[in-house]
């Protein structure tokens, strides 16, 4: 387990102050912005963010201070109450802007229609301000008013026509965890420290406009580009790629019950000499009658993928279903994690399919660094989260402050701007 | 200025590239987009085959080759492309030369692959003081796993995100595509600009390590902090359960079957979901009105009896959205203010979807062999420096020229004694 970031450290991003206006749609690109150091002021209305109210809560007892999924995405910022109803509220919002390098909001609140600020006059006054503006359709679209979320964004964007099941009586999924917003903000980030770049060169600032749909869009590989290139369409195959044409499985059951991904199976000759191996180490060579192909396998003169696929080769065809059976046969007697760490000292691409907290405890990823313990006073209790998405060397991730009760630092953030 | 006036937001930036397939390549043609001059680096004496992507379909026509691979050029559009046999001397010499008058170094080959070429940052850095260098790899330059290799679905499968990804009672549907392909270029595209601000700030250069195992662990935020608050595992009897929404509580919220579209596939499908029981309400008009009595169940009327009655009210749902297609039905419940939407098909999104044209999504850019074909735009717009893409993929060497002799100030005899001796 890491503690917390060395507060006198520099980070890469602490010459930064951001405005977060906005809801949850946009607090992941307000995350990103914070773990790096940026000043990031999360404005919230008096009654405070929505997502203040979702699940799961501490100890499931609801409450607006007892979040997990606010806490979550609200690491290191900082947190002030403002009611853009109230237009008294007009100058203070105009001084913290003129205080802000980065504005991002998801169209939200409408500050500027509702404080009755004029948007053109707040960029000309400000030329190095960078205003980014994370919608659903992109701002100014003519489906920008439509209710959506983030299962519908999946839906309209491309996730969930590609992931599910071979059984097409089962509907599609959409993958856990928002990532629809996710990637909506993911563009966002990079956005942002776009102009910020042409910012650090030319000294301009200027207005980004980020389509969460489009977003999904050109998140959806072999989904787009087989229909771009060959107007051809990929189906969805369970554990595995969308394929235009159905594929081999590739996800195996272990003997605990839990899942591999196997990745690409035994397919050169060497491999078929260390699926021998692995399988003569585990004492199940007399298990498998085929395993004597796999010798013959590791004896081949190199050939090509095609030659197998074409599928008139009976010798390598053979070869390729016995690195298969082997394969199960042993799934079927190690478990998924003993399967993963084997497969991987010889060498083959193969996953152990973790759930997310066995893959938060996973030694790798302790050893990385991934446990982060931040200090909740409140509760008296250390929280650990997830820890840097990358880890620069220099003016590194970290998560500088637990996140902000509510309007916590209204008063210092007013006082602070006279 | 839709996609052809070269964005100058980092035309100031060179990046010296060894990226490929999707997980590498990603991130840099996002920079090049905005204008950055990114130089990738391909091995002549196997034409290019380090990304196994090159030549692989789908093609735009019969031709089959390295140079007409469908997701080769999609994930290097606007790249200038330069062969090089860094395993020669006079390849390291001129590699060396190139690392001189670059911002940044990229790569994401498996651990270990640069430092057996002698290149590790501290080589790195001996040949430019400021240097950044990225490496993008699975599980990253340390730790026990540091060794093992990883694509897109071994990324996912040991973060969470194939587990993650399924419905009651089956096994994990994975993402059906390396949606950590994808998002581990982003945030090594972060991660590389992260540097440059900072280099920008004191004038220092730094390694960066990206491993794309740990993007992905960060995705589930709320779900990992119920675990390690309240204990609570994901891998508990009835979950996950992707397709309903646990954070906040909503229901309905699911995708269904609907009436298939006369000439298109034999199923399609429709994503509902009421965010609140305002939603509900005008949903429940929206069925009341269509006859579906059953809607009016004061039962349903907040969330706690719908929760409670999930399976039978997505049963009876599930019935009313066999009436119509997909987007019949998502378009009268929008009307009523409820989140709806087609599953829509890549064709349906990309071509008949207005906001596709809206966004200006799919550009066409021209690749040299394989002609106009479309790609993958960028998903935002910059009013004063926004993206471009107008051509494809480099064909191998198709800057050689440009990269060695105007900038590097090679001549043209010495250029083509290089290429005769295989160096470039």
């Amino acid at each position: 387990m890491t503690t917390n970031s060395n507060p006198l450290a520099m980070m890469a991003l602490d010459d930064l102050r951001v405005l977060e206006i906005g809801d949850e749609r946009g607090a992941w690109c307000g995350k990103l912005l914070a773990d790096m150091g940026a000043d990031v002021i999360k404005i919230e209305p008096p009654e405070g963010d929505p997502s203040r109210q979702y699940e799961p809560f501490v100890d499931d007892e609801p409450h607006h201070e007892r979040s997990l999924f606010f806490w979550y995405y609200n690491t290191s910022k900082r947190s002030v109450v403002m009611d853009f109803n109230d237009r008294s509220n007009a100058d203070a919002f105009l001084k913290l802007v003129e205080s802000a390098d980065i504005i991002f909001d998801t169209n939200t609140y409408d500050p500027v229609g509702r404080l009755g600020v004029d948007y053109q006059q707040i960029m000309s006054d400000n030329p190095g301000l960078i205003w980014c503006t994370i919608t659903n359709f992109g701002f100014g679209s003519s489906r920008d008013d439509e209710p959506q979320i983030d299962l519908t964004l999946a839906a309209n964007g491309g996730f969930a026509w590609m992931n599910g099941y071979d059984d097409h009586s089962l509907p599609p999924v959409r993958g856990g965890g928002q990532q629809a917003y996710h990637t909506g903000s993911n563009y966002a980030f990079m956005s942002i420290l776009t102009a910020l770049l042409h910012r650090d060169a030319t000294g301009v600032g200027q207005h980004i406009n980020v389509n969460i749909n489009a977003s999904v869009n050109v998140t959806t590989e072999a989904g787009s580009y087989s229909w771009l290139v060959s107007h051809s369409t990929v189906q969805r195959q369970t554990g595995r790629h969308a394929g235009v044409a159905p594929s081999m499985p590739s996800q195996i059951m272990c003997a605990d019950g839990r899942y591999v991904n196997t990745g690409i199976p035994p397919r050169r000759p060497a491999e078929f000499g260390l699926c021998y191996r692995w399988l003569e180490d585990e004492g199940l060579l007399d298990q498998l009658p085929e395993a004597a192909l796999l010798l013959v396998g590791a004896e081949l003169e190199s050939f090509s993928l095609a030659d197998v696929f074409r599928g008139d080769n009976e010798e390598l065809l053979a070869i390729f279903g016995a690195g298969r059976e082997a394969f199960d046969l042993l799934a079927s007697k190690l478990t998924a994690y003993e399967f993963f760490t084997k497969a991987q000292n010889f060498g083959f691409q193969v996953g152990v399919i973790h759930s997310p907290e066995e893959a938060l405890e996973d030694p790798h990823f302790v050893d990385r660094g991934m446990q982060v313990a931040v200090e909740h006073p409140e509760l008296g209790r250390e929280v650990i989260y997830p820890g840097a998405p990358y880890q620069l060397t220099k003016g590194s991730w970290g998560i500088t402050r637990r996140p902000p009760l509510l309007g916590e630092h209204t008063d210092e953030v007013l006082s602070e701007l006279g | 200025m839709p996609h052809h006036v070269k964005s100058q937001a980092l035309s100031h930036l060179r990046i010296c590239d060894f990226t490929g397939q999707l997980a590498g390549a990603g991130a840099t043609k996002f920079m090049a987009a905005f204008g950055a001059e990114v130089i990738r680096i391909e091995d002549p004496s196997n034409h290019g085959r380090w990304d196994i992507l090159r030549g692989m379909p789908p093609y735009v026509d019969d031709r089959r080759g390295p140079e007409l691979g469908g997701p080769f050029n999609n994930h290097n559009v606007g790249k200038l492309g330069i062969s090089l046999n860094i395993k020669t001397e006079k390849g390291r010499e001129l590699f060396e030369r190139l690392v001189a008058i670059s911002d940044c170094v990229t790569e994401n080959f498996s651990s270990g692959v640069m430092r057996s070429w002698g290149y590790d940052y501290d080589a790195l850095k001996e040949i430019r003081e400021d240097i950044i260098y990225v490496s993008n790899c699975g599980f990253g330059h340390s730790g026990p796993y540091e060794k093992f290799k990883t694509w897109g679905p071994i990324v996912q499968a040991t973060s969470g995100l194939t587990m993650s990804s399924a419905i009651p009672d089956q096994p994990p549907a994975g993402w059906g595509y390396s949606y950590m392909d994808h998002t581990g270029a982003y945030f090594m595209a972060m991660a590389i600009m992260l540097a440059i601000h900072h280099r920008n700030r004191t004038g220092e250069g730094q390694y960066v390590d990206v491993a794309a195992t740990e993007a992905a662990l960060t995705l589930n935020g709320p779900v990992l902090l119920d675990y390690t608050v309240n204990g609570r595992p994901l891998r508990r009897e009835g979950f996950p359960d992707a397709n309903h929404s646990q954070f906040p509580a909503m229901a309905p919220h699911n995708i269904y079957a609907a009436q298939p579209i006369p000439g298109s596939f034999d199923e399609a499908w429709i994503a509902i979901a009421c965010r609140n029981d305002e939603d509900w309400h005008a949903m429940r008009d929206v069925l009341v009105a269509d006859g579906c009595d059953w809607a009016a169940n004061d039962d349903y009327g907040q969330l706690g009896g719908r929760l409670a009655a999930q399976d039978e009210l997505d049963s009876r749902i599930g019935e009313w959205c066999m009436r119509r297609d997909p987007f019949q039905s998502a378009e009268l419940l929008r009307e009523a203010g409820v989140p709806a939407n087609a599953v829509q098909t890549p064709e349906q999104r990309i071509d008949q979807d207005v906001n596709s044209a809206e966004a200006q999504l799919w550009p066409t850019i021209r690749q040299a062999e394989m002609g106009r074909v479309r790609v993958d735009g960028i998903p935002a717009h910059f009013t004063k420096t926004d993206w471009s893409m107008t051509r494809g993929a480099a064909v191998l060497g198709e800057d050689n020229d440009y990269v060695y002799g105007e900038l590097l100030g090679l001549s043209r005899d010495e250029i083509a004694g290089l290429h005769e001796e295989g160096v470039i």
